[in-house]
Protein backbone atom coordinates (compact mmCIF):
# COMPACT_ATOMS: atom_id res chain seq x y z
CA UNK A 1 0.00 0.00 0.00
CA UNK A 2 1.43 3.34 -1.09
CA UNK A 3 2.09 6.04 1.44
CA UNK A 4 0.73 8.85 -0.66
CA UNK A 5 -2.97 9.61 -0.76
CA UNK A 6 -4.52 8.62 -4.09
CA UNK A 7 -7.26 10.79 -5.57
CA UNK A 8 -9.92 9.28 -7.83
CA UNK A 9 -11.74 11.84 -9.97
CA UNK A 10 -11.83 13.17 -13.47
CA UNK A 11 -8.99 15.39 -14.67
CA UNK A 12 -10.60 18.66 -13.69
CA UNK A 13 -11.52 20.81 -10.71
CA UNK A 14 -15.06 19.92 -9.68
CA UNK A 15 -15.42 18.84 -6.08
CA UNK A 16 -11.91 17.44 -5.84
CA UNK A 17 -10.13 20.76 -6.26
CA UNK A 18 -10.57 21.86 -2.65
CA UNK A 19 -8.98 18.58 -1.59
CA UNK A 20 -5.98 19.19 -3.86
CA UNK A 21 -5.78 22.69 -2.39
CA UNK A 22 -5.71 21.40 1.17
CA UNK A 23 -3.14 18.66 0.59
CA UNK A 24 -0.78 21.04 -1.20
CA UNK A 25 -0.22 23.62 1.56
CA UNK A 26 0.18 20.79 4.01
CA UNK A 27 3.09 19.73 1.80
CA UNK A 28 1.51 16.34 1.19
CA UNK A 29 2.43 14.64 -2.06
CA UNK A 30 -0.46 12.82 -3.67
CA UNK A 31 -1.22 10.66 -6.69
CA UNK A 32 -4.17 11.00 -8.99
CA UNK A 33 -6.06 8.39 -10.96
CA UNK A 34 -8.27 10.10 -13.50
CA UNK A 35 -11.62 8.69 -14.56
CA UNK A 36 -11.21 8.71 -18.30
CA UNK A 37 -14.27 6.74 -19.30
CA UNK A 38 -17.64 5.40 -18.21
CA UNK A 39 -16.11 1.91 -17.99
CA UNK A 40 -13.51 3.09 -15.53
CA UNK A 41 -16.22 4.58 -13.31
CA UNK A 42 -18.23 1.34 -13.50
CA UNK A 43 -15.16 -0.63 -12.49
CA UNK A 44 -14.83 1.47 -9.36
CA UNK A 45 -18.52 0.89 -8.68
CA UNK A 46 -18.23 -2.84 -9.11
CA UNK A 47 -15.17 -3.01 -6.88
CA UNK A 48 -17.31 -1.56 -4.14
CA UNK A 49 -14.80 1.22 -3.86
CA UNK A 50 -17.39 3.99 -3.69
CA UNK A 51 -19.48 3.98 -0.53
CA UNK A 52 -22.32 5.97 -2.06
CA UNK A 53 -21.41 5.27 -5.71
CA UNK A 54 -19.90 8.71 -6.01
CA UNK A 55 -16.59 10.44 -6.44
CA UNK A 56 -14.51 12.18 -5.13
CA UNK A 57 -12.87 9.20 -3.54
CA UNK A 58 -9.50 9.42 -1.81
CA UNK A 59 -7.49 6.42 -0.69
CA UNK A 60 -5.75 7.56 2.46
CA UNK A 61 -4.44 5.77 5.53
CA UNK A 62 -6.08 2.50 4.59
CA UNK A 63 -9.50 4.05 4.00
CA UNK A 64 -11.36 4.67 0.76
CA UNK A 65 -12.80 8.01 1.82
CA UNK A 66 -15.75 9.59 0.06
CA UNK A 67 -17.79 12.77 0.64
CA UNK A 68 -15.81 15.92 0.06
CA UNK A 69 -16.39 17.47 3.48
CA UNK A 70 -15.43 14.28 5.31
CA UNK A 71 -12.21 14.05 3.31
CA UNK A 72 -11.34 17.71 3.90
CA UNK A 73 -12.03 17.44 7.65
CA UNK A 74 -9.81 14.41 7.93
CA UNK A 75 -6.94 16.05 6.08
CA UNK A 76 -7.30 19.23 8.15
CA UNK A 77 -7.31 17.23 11.37
CA UNK A 78 -4.37 15.09 10.36
CA UNK A 79 -2.13 17.93 9.23
CA UNK A 80 -2.84 20.39 12.04
CA UNK A 81 -4.92 22.75 9.97
CA UNK A 82 -7.99 22.49 12.22
CA UNK A 83 -7.17 24.78 15.14
CA UNK A 84 -6.07 23.90 18.64
CA UNK A 85 -9.41 23.16 20.33
CA UNK A 86 -13.11 22.65 19.83
CA UNK A 87 -13.98 26.34 19.66
CA UNK A 88 -11.33 27.13 17.07
CA UNK A 89 -12.59 24.17 15.10
CA UNK A 90 -16.11 25.62 15.33
CA UNK A 91 -14.99 28.92 13.84
CA UNK A 92 -12.98 27.18 11.12
CA UNK A 93 -16.04 25.07 10.26
CA UNK A 94 -18.25 28.16 10.07
CA UNK A 95 -15.82 30.07 7.85
CA UNK A 96 -15.22 27.08 5.59
CA UNK A 97 -18.94 26.40 5.17
CA UNK A 98 -19.55 30.03 4.22
CA UNK A 99 -16.87 29.90 1.57
CA UNK A 100 -18.15 26.58 0.25
CA UNK A 101 -21.59 28.05 -0.36
CA UNK A 102 -19.91 30.66 -2.56
CA UNK A 103 -17.76 28.03 -4.30
CA UNK A 104 -20.86 25.95 -5.08
CA UNK A 105 -22.26 28.84 -7.14
CA UNK A 106 -19.08 28.79 -9.20
CA UNK A 107 -18.80 25.03 -9.42
CA UNK A 108 -22.12 24.69 -11.23
CA UNK A 109 -21.50 27.70 -13.49
CA UNK A 110 -20.42 25.84 -16.60
CA UNK A 111 -23.35 23.42 -16.38
CA UNK A 112 -25.71 26.32 -17.04
CA UNK A 113 -27.01 27.65 -20.34
CA UNK A 114 -25.45 30.90 -21.61
CA UNK A 115 -28.40 32.99 -20.37
CA UNK A 116 -28.35 31.29 -16.98
CA UNK A 117 -24.59 31.84 -16.85
CA UNK A 118 -25.05 35.57 -17.15
CA UNK A 119 -27.47 35.58 -14.26
CA UNK A 120 -25.22 33.32 -12.24
CA UNK A 121 -22.22 35.55 -12.82
CA UNK A 122 -24.14 38.49 -11.41
CA UNK A 123 -25.21 36.36 -8.46
CA UNK A 124 -21.63 35.25 -7.77
CA UNK A 125 -20.43 38.84 -7.88
CA UNK A 126 -23.23 40.03 -5.65
CA UNK A 127 -22.91 37.29 -3.04
CA UNK A 128 -19.13 37.54 -2.93
CA UNK A 129 -19.19 41.30 -2.52
CA UNK A 130 -22.10 41.66 -0.11
CA UNK A 131 -22.46 38.43 1.85
CA UNK A 132 -19.15 36.62 2.03
CA UNK A 133 -16.07 38.77 1.50
CA UNK A 134 -17.23 41.52 3.90
CA UNK A 135 -17.39 38.89 6.64
CA UNK A 136 -13.81 37.77 6.14
CA UNK A 137 -12.60 41.34 5.76
CA UNK A 138 -14.20 42.15 9.10
CA UNK A 139 -12.65 39.14 10.81
CA UNK A 140 -9.19 40.19 9.70
CA UNK A 141 -9.92 43.78 10.69
CA UNK A 142 -11.21 42.87 14.15
CA UNK A 143 -8.30 40.74 15.31
CA UNK A 144 -5.58 42.12 13.03
CA UNK A 145 -3.89 38.72 12.79
CA UNK A 146 -2.46 37.33 9.57
CA UNK A 147 -4.82 34.37 9.54
CA UNK A 148 -8.52 33.86 10.13
CA UNK A 149 -8.39 31.68 13.26
CA UNK A 150 -5.92 31.26 16.08
CA UNK A 151 -3.17 33.32 14.52
CA UNK A 152 -1.90 30.42 12.42
CA UNK A 153 -2.63 28.92 9.02
CA UNK A 154 -5.72 26.71 9.06
CA UNK A 155 -8.11 25.05 6.61
CA UNK A 156 -10.20 28.26 6.73
CA UNK A 157 -7.39 30.31 5.22
CA UNK A 158 -6.73 27.75 2.49
CA UNK A 159 -10.41 27.55 1.60
CA UNK A 160 -10.66 31.34 1.52
CA UNK A 161 -7.72 31.86 -0.78
CA UNK A 162 -9.00 29.18 -3.12
CA UNK A 163 -12.33 31.01 -3.21
CA UNK A 164 -10.74 34.41 -3.79
CA UNK A 165 -8.70 33.17 -6.74
CA UNK A 166 -11.64 31.24 -8.19
CA UNK A 167 -14.02 34.21 -7.95
CA UNK A 168 -11.37 36.50 -9.46
CA UNK A 169 -11.31 34.27 -12.54
CA UNK A 170 -14.96 35.23 -13.07
CA UNK A 171 -14.98 38.72 -11.55
CA UNK A 172 -11.44 40.12 -11.70
CA UNK A 173 -12.12 43.25 -9.66
CA UNK A 174 -13.96 41.49 -6.85
CA UNK A 175 -11.41 42.42 -4.18
CA UNK A 176 -11.29 46.11 -5.04
CA UNK A 177 -13.15 47.13 -1.85
CA UNK A 178 -11.40 44.65 0.40
CA UNK A 179 -7.95 45.86 1.29
CA UNK A 180 -7.29 43.36 4.04
CA UNK A 181 -8.31 40.49 1.79
CA UNK A 182 -5.92 41.77 -0.85
CA UNK A 183 -3.12 41.68 1.69
CA UNK A 184 -4.30 38.28 2.89
CA UNK A 185 -4.24 36.96 -0.66
CA UNK A 186 -0.69 38.18 -1.23
CA UNK A 187 0.52 36.88 2.10
CA UNK A 188 -1.01 33.42 1.87
CA UNK A 189 -0.02 33.04 -1.80
CA UNK A 190 3.60 33.48 -0.83
CA UNK A 191 3.65 30.65 1.69
CA UNK A 192 6.17 28.25 0.14
CA UNK A 193 3.90 25.24 -0.35
CA UNK A 194 1.02 27.35 -1.64
CA UNK A 195 3.31 29.35 -3.93
CA UNK A 196 4.49 26.06 -5.41
CA UNK A 197 0.89 24.90 -5.93
CA UNK A 198 0.12 28.12 -7.77
CA UNK A 199 2.93 27.64 -10.27
CA UNK A 200 2.59 25.91 -13.63
CA UNK A 201 3.30 22.20 -13.48
CA UNK A 202 1.54 21.70 -10.14
CA UNK A 203 -1.48 19.43 -9.72
CA UNK A 204 -3.81 22.42 -9.60
CA UNK A 205 -6.41 22.12 -12.37
CA UNK A 206 -7.44 24.85 -14.84
CA UNK A 207 -10.94 26.37 -14.82
CA UNK A 208 -13.69 24.05 -15.99
CA UNK A 209 -14.87 24.59 -19.55
CA UNK A 210 -17.77 23.26 -21.66
CA UNK A 211 -15.68 20.39 -22.99
CA UNK A 212 -15.02 19.17 -19.46
CA UNK A 213 -18.71 19.41 -18.62
CA UNK A 214 -19.67 17.33 -21.67
CA UNK A 215 -17.03 14.78 -20.73
CA UNK A 216 -18.25 14.35 -17.14
CA UNK A 217 -21.85 14.23 -18.29
CA UNK A 218 -20.88 11.26 -20.46
CA UNK A 219 -19.12 9.45 -17.64
CA UNK A 220 -21.92 9.98 -15.16
CA UNK A 221 -24.67 9.39 -17.73
CA UNK A 222 -26.29 12.76 -17.27
CA UNK A 223 -28.57 14.28 -19.88
CA UNK B 1 -23.07 33.25 30.62
CA UNK B 2 -24.78 30.03 31.43
CA UNK B 3 -27.66 28.43 30.00
CA UNK B 4 -29.21 26.38 27.44
CA UNK B 5 -28.44 26.60 23.74
CA UNK B 6 -30.93 28.85 21.99
CA UNK B 7 -32.09 27.95 18.50
CA UNK B 8 -33.18 30.61 16.01
CA UNK B 9 -35.28 29.29 13.13
CA UNK B 10 -38.81 28.95 11.89
CA UNK B 11 -41.22 26.71 13.76
CA UNK B 12 -40.62 23.78 11.46
CA UNK B 13 -38.05 21.15 10.54
CA UNK B 14 -35.90 22.49 7.72
CA UNK B 15 -32.18 22.56 8.39
CA UNK B 16 -32.61 22.98 12.13
CA UNK B 17 -34.26 19.62 12.71
CA UNK B 18 -31.01 17.60 12.70
CA UNK B 19 -29.70 19.98 15.35
CA UNK B 20 -32.78 19.42 17.52
CA UNK B 21 -32.32 15.66 17.11
CA UNK B 22 -28.68 15.77 18.15
CA UNK B 23 -29.23 17.97 21.19
CA UNK B 24 -32.17 15.87 22.29
CA UNK B 25 -30.25 12.62 21.89
CA UNK B 26 -27.39 14.09 23.91
CA UNK B 27 -29.88 14.96 26.65
CA UNK B 28 -29.29 18.71 26.24
CA UNK B 29 -32.21 20.99 27.02
CA UNK B 30 -32.54 23.86 24.57
CA UNK B 31 -34.68 26.93 23.96
CA UNK B 32 -36.14 28.05 20.68
CA UNK B 33 -36.92 31.49 19.35
CA UNK B 34 -39.11 31.18 16.28
CA UNK B 35 -38.90 33.44 13.28
CA UNK B 36 -42.55 34.12 12.51
CA UNK B 37 -42.29 37.05 10.09
CA UNK B 38 -39.94 38.71 7.62
CA UNK B 39 -39.39 41.39 10.23
CA UNK B 40 -38.12 38.83 12.74
CA UNK B 41 -35.52 37.71 10.20
CA UNK B 42 -34.56 41.28 9.35
CA UNK B 43 -34.10 42.07 13.02
CA UNK B 44 -31.65 39.17 13.43
CA UNK B 45 -29.79 40.33 10.35
CA UNK B 46 -29.66 43.95 11.45
CA UNK B 47 -28.48 42.95 14.92
CA UNK B 48 -25.43 41.42 13.29
CA UNK B 49 -26.40 38.06 14.76
CA UNK B 50 -26.17 36.12 11.51
CA UNK B 51 -22.65 35.79 10.18
CA UNK B 52 -23.79 35.12 6.60
CA UNK B 53 -27.31 36.58 6.96
CA UNK B 54 -28.71 33.07 7.24
CA UNK B 55 -30.33 30.75 9.72
CA UNK B 56 -30.03 28.24 11.38
CA UNK B 57 -28.31 30.16 14.13
CA UNK B 58 -27.63 28.64 17.54
CA UNK B 59 -26.44 30.61 20.56
CA UNK B 60 -24.17 28.20 22.39
CA UNK B 61 -21.20 28.62 24.73
CA UNK B 62 -20.90 32.33 24.03
CA UNK B 63 -20.94 31.91 20.26
CA UNK B 64 -23.64 32.73 17.76
CA UNK B 65 -23.01 29.69 15.58
CA UNK B 66 -24.25 29.46 12.01
CA UNK B 67 -23.90 26.87 9.23
CA UNK B 68 -25.68 23.65 10.03
CA UNK B 69 -22.70 21.34 9.68
CA UNK B 70 -20.50 23.52 11.87
CA UNK B 71 -23.16 23.54 14.58
CA UNK B 72 -23.72 19.79 14.39
CA UNK B 73 -19.98 19.02 14.49
CA UNK B 74 -19.54 21.22 17.54
CA UNK B 75 -22.41 19.61 19.43
CA UNK B 76 -21.28 16.09 18.48
CA UNK B 77 -17.74 16.70 19.68
CA UNK B 78 -18.83 18.46 22.84
CA UNK B 79 -21.10 15.60 23.86
CA UNK B 80 -18.85 12.70 22.94
CA UNK B 81 -20.84 11.65 19.91
CA UNK B 82 -17.95 12.05 17.47
CA UNK B 83 -15.93 8.89 17.96
CA UNK B 84 -12.71 8.41 19.87
CA UNK B 85 -10.13 9.48 17.26
CA UNK B 86 -9.59 11.02 13.87
CA UNK B 87 -10.39 7.86 11.93
CA UNK B 88 -13.68 7.21 13.73
CA UNK B 89 -14.53 10.84 13.11
CA UNK B 90 -13.79 10.30 9.42
CA UNK B 91 -16.27 7.42 9.20
CA UNK B 92 -18.89 9.35 11.15
CA UNK B 93 -18.41 12.30 8.79
CA UNK B 94 -18.78 10.07 5.74
CA UNK B 95 -21.94 8.44 7.03
CA UNK B 96 -23.46 11.74 8.08
CA UNK B 97 -22.79 13.30 4.69
CA UNK B 98 -24.67 10.44 3.07
CA UNK B 99 -27.73 10.86 5.27
CA UNK B 100 -27.49 14.63 4.80
CA UNK B 101 -27.68 14.19 1.04
CA UNK B 102 -30.74 11.93 1.38
CA UNK B 103 -32.54 14.15 3.89
CA UNK B 104 -31.72 17.20 1.79
CA UNK B 105 -33.61 15.69 -1.14
CA UNK B 106 -36.61 15.02 1.09
CA UNK B 107 -36.46 18.47 2.67
CA UNK B 108 -36.55 20.26 -0.67
CA UNK B 109 -39.37 18.15 -2.08
CA UNK B 110 -42.16 20.54 -0.99
CA UNK B 111 -40.31 23.44 -2.61
CA UNK B 112 -40.12 21.81 -6.04
CA UNK B 113 -42.59 22.78 -8.75
CA UNK B 114 -45.68 20.58 -8.69
CA UNK B 115 -44.89 18.89 -12.01
CA UNK B 116 -41.52 17.71 -10.74
CA UNK B 117 -42.78 16.35 -7.40
CA UNK B 118 -43.68 12.88 -8.58
CA UNK B 119 -40.37 12.43 -10.37
CA UNK B 120 -38.41 13.71 -7.40
CA UNK B 121 -40.27 11.49 -4.97
CA UNK B 122 -39.45 8.49 -7.15
CA UNK B 123 -35.80 9.59 -7.21
CA UNK B 124 -35.74 9.89 -3.41
CA UNK B 125 -37.11 6.38 -3.02
CA UNK B 126 -34.64 5.04 -5.56
CA UNK B 127 -31.68 6.73 -3.90
CA UNK B 128 -32.78 5.58 -0.45
CA UNK B 129 -33.24 1.95 -1.46
CA UNK B 130 -30.46 1.60 -4.04
CA UNK B 131 -27.73 3.92 -2.79
CA UNK B 132 -27.96 4.89 0.85
CA UNK B 133 -29.76 2.20 2.83
CA UNK B 134 -27.74 -0.62 1.24
CA UNK B 135 -24.54 1.15 2.33
CA UNK B 136 -25.64 1.41 5.95
CA UNK B 137 -27.11 -2.11 5.96
CA UNK B 138 -23.72 -3.38 4.81
CA UNK B 139 -21.86 -1.42 7.48
CA UNK B 140 -23.99 -3.04 10.18
CA UNK B 141 -23.69 -6.45 8.55
CA UNK B 142 -19.91 -6.31 8.19
CA UNK B 143 -19.10 -5.54 11.81
CA UNK B 144 -22.19 -6.97 13.48
CA UNK B 145 -22.34 -4.19 16.06
CA UNK B 146 -25.31 -2.25 17.35
CA UNK B 147 -23.96 1.09 16.17
CA UNK B 148 -22.39 2.36 12.98
CA UNK B 149 -18.97 3.40 14.34
CA UNK B 150 -16.80 2.29 17.21
CA UNK B 151 -19.42 0.06 18.81
CA UNK B 152 -20.87 3.09 20.55
CA UNK B 153 -23.65 5.58 19.90
CA UNK B 154 -22.45 8.47 17.74
CA UNK B 155 -23.84 11.32 15.70
CA UNK B 156 -23.94 8.96 12.70
CA UNK B 157 -26.52 6.71 14.36
CA UNK B 158 -28.76 9.59 15.40
CA UNK B 159 -28.61 11.11 11.94
CA UNK B 160 -29.39 7.76 10.30
CA UNK B 161 -32.44 7.22 12.49
CA UNK B 162 -33.68 10.69 11.58
CA UNK B 163 -33.18 9.87 7.89
CA UNK B 164 -34.95 6.52 8.20
CA UNK B 165 -38.01 8.09 9.81
CA UNK B 166 -38.11 10.84 7.19
CA UNK B 167 -37.83 8.30 4.39
CA UNK B 168 -40.62 6.23 5.94
CA UNK B 169 -42.84 9.30 5.81
CA UNK B 170 -42.27 9.19 2.03
CA UNK B 171 -42.87 5.43 1.77
CA UNK B 172 -43.85 3.55 4.92
CA UNK B 173 -42.36 0.20 3.90
CA UNK B 174 -39.11 1.67 2.62
CA UNK B 175 -37.05 -0.50 4.98
CA UNK B 176 -38.64 -3.74 3.85
CA UNK B 177 -35.45 -5.02 2.23
CA UNK B 178 -33.20 -3.99 5.12
CA UNK B 179 -33.61 -6.22 8.18
CA UNK B 180 -30.58 -4.87 10.00
CA UNK B 181 -31.76 -1.29 9.56
CA UNK B 182 -35.16 -2.31 10.90
CA UNK B 183 -33.51 -3.70 14.00
CA UNK B 184 -31.29 -0.63 14.20
CA UNK B 185 -34.32 1.63 14.03
CA UNK B 186 -35.99 -0.25 16.89
CA UNK B 187 -32.86 -0.21 18.99
CA UNK B 188 -31.93 3.46 18.56
CA UNK B 189 -35.53 4.60 19.00
CA UNK B 190 -35.52 2.97 22.40
CA UNK B 191 -32.59 4.93 23.79
CA UNK B 192 -34.28 6.95 26.57
CA UNK B 193 -33.38 10.44 25.35
CA UNK B 194 -34.38 9.56 21.80
CA UNK B 195 -37.53 7.77 22.90
CA UNK B 196 -38.52 10.92 24.76
CA UNK B 197 -37.85 13.07 21.70
CA UNK B 198 -40.08 10.80 19.62
CA UNK B 199 -43.04 11.26 21.93
CA UNK B 200 -45.70 13.94 21.53
CA UNK B 201 -44.92 17.11 23.38
CA UNK B 202 -41.22 17.09 22.53
CA UNK B 203 -39.51 19.78 20.47
CA UNK B 204 -39.49 17.56 17.41
CA UNK B 205 -41.29 19.28 14.55
CA UNK B 206 -43.92 17.73 12.25
CA UNK B 207 -43.47 17.47 8.48
CA UNK B 208 -44.19 20.73 6.70
CA UNK B 209 -47.69 21.12 5.26
CA UNK B 210 -48.66 23.39 2.38
CA UNK B 211 -49.66 26.24 4.66
CA UNK B 212 -46.31 26.16 6.41
CA UNK B 213 -44.38 26.02 3.14
CA UNK B 214 -46.20 29.12 1.90
CA UNK B 215 -45.41 30.83 5.22
CA UNK B 216 -41.70 29.97 4.96
CA UNK B 217 -41.51 31.09 1.33
CA UNK B 218 -42.84 34.48 2.37
CA UNK B 219 -40.36 34.93 5.18
CA UNK B 220 -37.34 34.00 3.06
CA UNK B 221 -38.51 35.60 -0.18
CA UNK B 222 -38.47 32.27 -2.00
Amino acid sequence: MSEKPKLHYFNGRGRMESIRWLLAPAGVEFEEEFLESREWYEMLLQDGALLFQQVPMVEIDGMKMVQTRAILSYIAGKYNLYGKDLKERAWIDMYVEGVRDLMDLIRVHHKLSPQEQQKNLALIGEKAATRYFPVYEKILKDHKDDFLVGNQLTWADVQLIEAILTVEEKVPTILSEFLLLQAFKARVSSIATIKKFLQPGSQRKPPTDEKAVAFTNRIFNRR
Amino acid sequence: MAGKPKLHYTNGRGKMESIRWLLAAAGVEFEEEFIETKEDLEKLRNDGSLLFQQVPMVEIDGMKMVQTRAILSYIAAKHNLYGKDLKERAWIDMYVEGTTDLMGMIMYLPFQPAEAKEKNLALIIERATARYFPAYEKVLKDHGHDYLVGNKLSWADIHLLEAILMAEECKPDILSAFPLLQAFKGRISNIPTIKKFLQPGSQRKPPADEKFIAHVKKIFNM
